[in-house]
């Protein structure tokens, strides 16, 4: 029960729960902003019928995930000053301005016109609702632009000075255009398509398994899983710069991902292993001969520091088993959706057997962005702002018992929420299935 | 231009959390009346507030978000000594915010239970943001009556929601439901005068300094027309909805804009009281605001985008204007 007892680990718990059940719905609105665009366009061609129809069922979708993505946002943003006053007031010069863009550029644009977009129909033009479709997609990018503009500055910060103990801008390009930056948003967005993807290819799978056959469902099918073929090796692509760039900037998260406990030339890919703090060292090892040494540095024989030789560094297990889970996400998609693709091009949908795999890799993407932010955020620690502000020193003096209360509230409310969103979501597939049968009467 | 900075943002978060009170006021409020009312005309009622909800509840992000950014440091004393009503409203709100999307996608047998999360959600959320003011008013003291004041509070701002809320239906909604929600809004305005009262009471006995600024002489007069104009707007919104209880009248907008006035009003009078103070007589402006580059990097962006939010936003609630349709999307 002492864990109850620690007011700091109570509100990183907290903030991980509140970031975790969070970012499950930008991470779907992002890409769908865009993929519903496309189904509008090609819902205004002569035979664009089945993309109204894919508009229709999928808008849904957005809302839905838009009102979930909204209320736990609020609840973020008022979580800087409950849990971890220290953040604003030490950084604040920097994530205050960055915080207010996001809101004054992204959110209310999105916001309003998510509205036009929901209920316009017949109340606007045609083109003032692809207009609002439009705004919706730019607001949510935007969102995401500002968001990740400030956690990459949180892991890799740049373009500030430090006067008297607080952060002040030096070059606000440099703040938001920070080394991390461009690799982190390009991972981001490309992460939010695959869930997207496998979201659409899951859910149309689900629908045709059912034994629909509307052209409906055949587009969403097909939309899903080109989208995640073409977009998997790309986004393997992003992920090894990253990790490259990861290495120059956060050499002790590297460590952590790999468990390399002492500096090493041509290390060991560890594909399993079991790291022990305790005795610091990796139990029940499978490596690969210098494939972490290649992968990172692109040499067989490159140096990789190890932990031993960081003052401080992130906890080892944690980190290396959510790189892993990640990684082998990823590796489950390109292998699925190329699969499924390739049948999709052959002979016009994939197989019952590969159609069951979509459906059971339906939310594979919040999967593998889950494990992703864990490696990047636990990757961070003991540091809040990378070398700047450690996490302890940012935590509110607010007694252990309130946090208890509010987070064990939180949770329970996620928990109902997140099985409440499943299951109405395989609910709307369900009665978009049945609606579509009778007004098309295939 | 230094000095300024800080009374801007100041200013500008005023606007943002008064903004808010109003626009998700009057949807909280249609939250609260929700149980009166049966099946048919809760769909009306929410249909009613459908296209404009989320970006409503958006000013108070920016209101929240105006604290963090321009006064990081009255950031963590505020919320901090808020802890619990701000977790209670946040999870009033979540409980809204997804009840109103799940209400018409779930399966139709949990469409009740949706229904009551959204009533519990709007209440939570109303409840506490009153008792958040109540404690802010008192500069956060503790003990048995400052809970009980700011429980009062709370209590009123719910009938000030509803107020708003149920003169909002007059402008929304059909006669049958017009003249019930005109009785709501009667009851709901005595309600509200009571947390006006309240409040204007409780604000100069706290501190002497706002006592002083009320009540020298020369100001007294000039300030009597807050409570002057406060009073008018009552008696003329208490008459008008009487008429409206009994026959369907022209001008349906009229007691909203009375209730849109009492707002304005008292946060004028609220405002006037605080100043120069964010926290009472413990932290200025100045002393809480962030640093000047920072403030003036983020001003740009609110000149440039704050005149096209609100451009929008008015073009959004033109779209639609007059009496809502059916909540169905396409």
């Amino acid at each position: 029960m002492s864990a109850l007892a620690d007011p700091l680990l109570l509100a990183r718990l907290q903030f991980a729960a509140n970031i975790s059940f969070h970012i499950l719905f930008p991470s779907i609105n992002m890409a769908l902003a865009w993929v519903l665009l496309y189904f509008k366009l090609r819902g205004r061609a002569n035979d664009g019928a089945r993309w109204q129809a894919a508009y229709g069922t999928w808008v849904k979708v957005f809302a839905l995930s838009f009102a979930l993505g909204v209320v736990s946002g609020v609840t973020m943003s008022f979580q800087f000053g409950t849990n971890w006053p220290g953040y604003m007031q030490r950084v604040g010069n920097i994530a205050g301005p960055l915080l207010g863009y996001e809101v004054l550029t992204a959110f209310f644009l999105e916001a309003t016109f998510l509205g036009v977009m929901l209920f316009g129909r017949g109340r606007v033009s045609e083109r003032m609702h692809l207009l609002a479709t439009v705004l919706v997609a730019v607001g949510t990018s935007l969102s995401a632009f500002w968001i990740l503009a400030l956690n990459s500055w949180m892991q890799t910060p740049a373009g500030y000075v430090m006067i008297d103990g607080q952060a002040h801008a030096a070059s606000w390009w440099a703040v938001i255009f920070n080394p991390s930056f461009p690799y982190r948003l390009t991972h981001m967005l490309l992460a939010s398509g695959l869930t997207v993807a496998f979201l659409l290819a899951g859910l149309s799978s689900y629908r045709r398994l059912r034994g629909e056959r509307s052209t409906e469902v055949a587009a969403t099918l097909r939309t899903g899983v080109l989208l995640a073929a073409a977009l998997i090796p790309v986004q393997i692509f992003i992920g090894d710069l990253h990790g490259l760039n990861t290495l120059e900037h956060q050499p002790a998260k590297i460590a952590a991902m790999e468990a390399i406990w002492d500096t090493e030339r041509g290390a060991d890919l560890r594909l399993f292993a079991w790291p022990d703090e305790r005795t610091r060292s990796n139990r029940f090892e499978i490596t690969i001969p210098d494939a972490a040494s290649l992968i990172l540095t692109h040499h067989w024989n490159g140096e990789l520091r190890g932990l031993n030789s960081f003052p401080d560094h992130p906890p080892v297990a944690p980190l290396f088993f959510a790189f892993r889970i990640m990684v082998g996400v990823g590796l489950l998609m390109l292998a699925v959706s190329w699969l499924a693709a390739w049948q999709t091009l052959r002979r016009g949908e994939p197989t019952a057997l590969v159609q069951r795999g979509l459906l059971v890799m339906t939310f594979s993407g919040w999967l593998a962005v889950l494990a992703g932010w864990y490696t990047t955020e636990i990757g961070r620690q003991p540091w809040l702002v990378y070398g700047v502000l450690k996490t302890a020193d940012a935590a509110s003096d607010v007694p252990a018992s309130m946090i208890a209360l509010s987070l064990g509230l939180y949770l329970t409310l996620y928990a109902v929420l997140i099985v409440a969103y499943v299951w109405v979501l395989f609910y709307m597939a369900r009665k978009a299935g049945t609606a579509q049968g009778t007004v098309e009467g295939v | 231009m230094d000095q300024a900075l800080p009374l801007i943002f100041m200013g500008l978060m005023g606007v943002a959390m008064l903004a808010y009170v109003v626009l998700d006021g009057f949807d909280l409020g249609v939250g609260l009346l929700l149980p009166l009312v049966d099946d048919a005309d809760k769909d009306r009622m929410i249909a009613s507030i459908g296209p404009f909800w989320d970006a409503n509840e958006t000013w108070l992000v920016l209101g929240a978000g105006i604290l963090l950014v321009a006064f990081p440091h009255a950031h963590g004393v505020v919320l901090t000594a808020l802890y619990l009503p701000v977790a209670f409203m946040l999870i009033g709100l979540i409980l809204r915010g997804v009840a109103f999307d799940f209400r018409v996608k779930a399966h139709a047998d949990h469409k009740a239970l949706w229904n009551r999360a959204f009533v519990a959600g709007s209440a939570l959320a109303a409840f506490a943001q009153g008792f958040m003011l109540g404690k802010y008013i008192l500069g956060f003291a503790g003990g048995l009556w400052p809970f009980l004041f700011a429980t009062l509070i709370g209590l009123c701002l719910m009938a000030g929601y509803a107020l708003l809320g149920a003169t909002w239906l007059l402008m929304k909604t059909g006669p049958a439901l017009k003249q019930r929600a005109a009785g709501w809004a009667r009851r709901a305005l005595w309600g509200t005068a009571l947390g006006l009262a309240a409040v204007s009471v409780a604000t100069p006995l706290v501190s002497e300094r706002i006592f002083d600024k009320w009540f020298a002489m020369p100001e007294f007069i000039l300030l009597l027309q807050v409570p002057l104009a406060t009073a008018v707007l009552l008696l003329v919104a208490d008459r008008r909805l009487k008429r409206l209880c009994q026959q369907d009248l022209p001008r349906p907008w009229e007691p909203f804009a009375c209730a849109v006035g009492l707002f304005v009003l008292a946060a004028i009078g609220l405002a006037y009281s605080l100043y120069p103070y964010l926290v009472v007589d413990r932290l200025t402006a100045w002393q809480a605001a962030a640093a000047p580059e920072s403030l003036k990097f983020i001003l740009v962006g609110v000149v440039i985008t704050l005149p096209a939010i609100i451009a929008y936003t008015v073009y959004v609630y033109r779209v639609f204007w007059g009496e809502a349709g059916e909540l169905r999307y396409e």
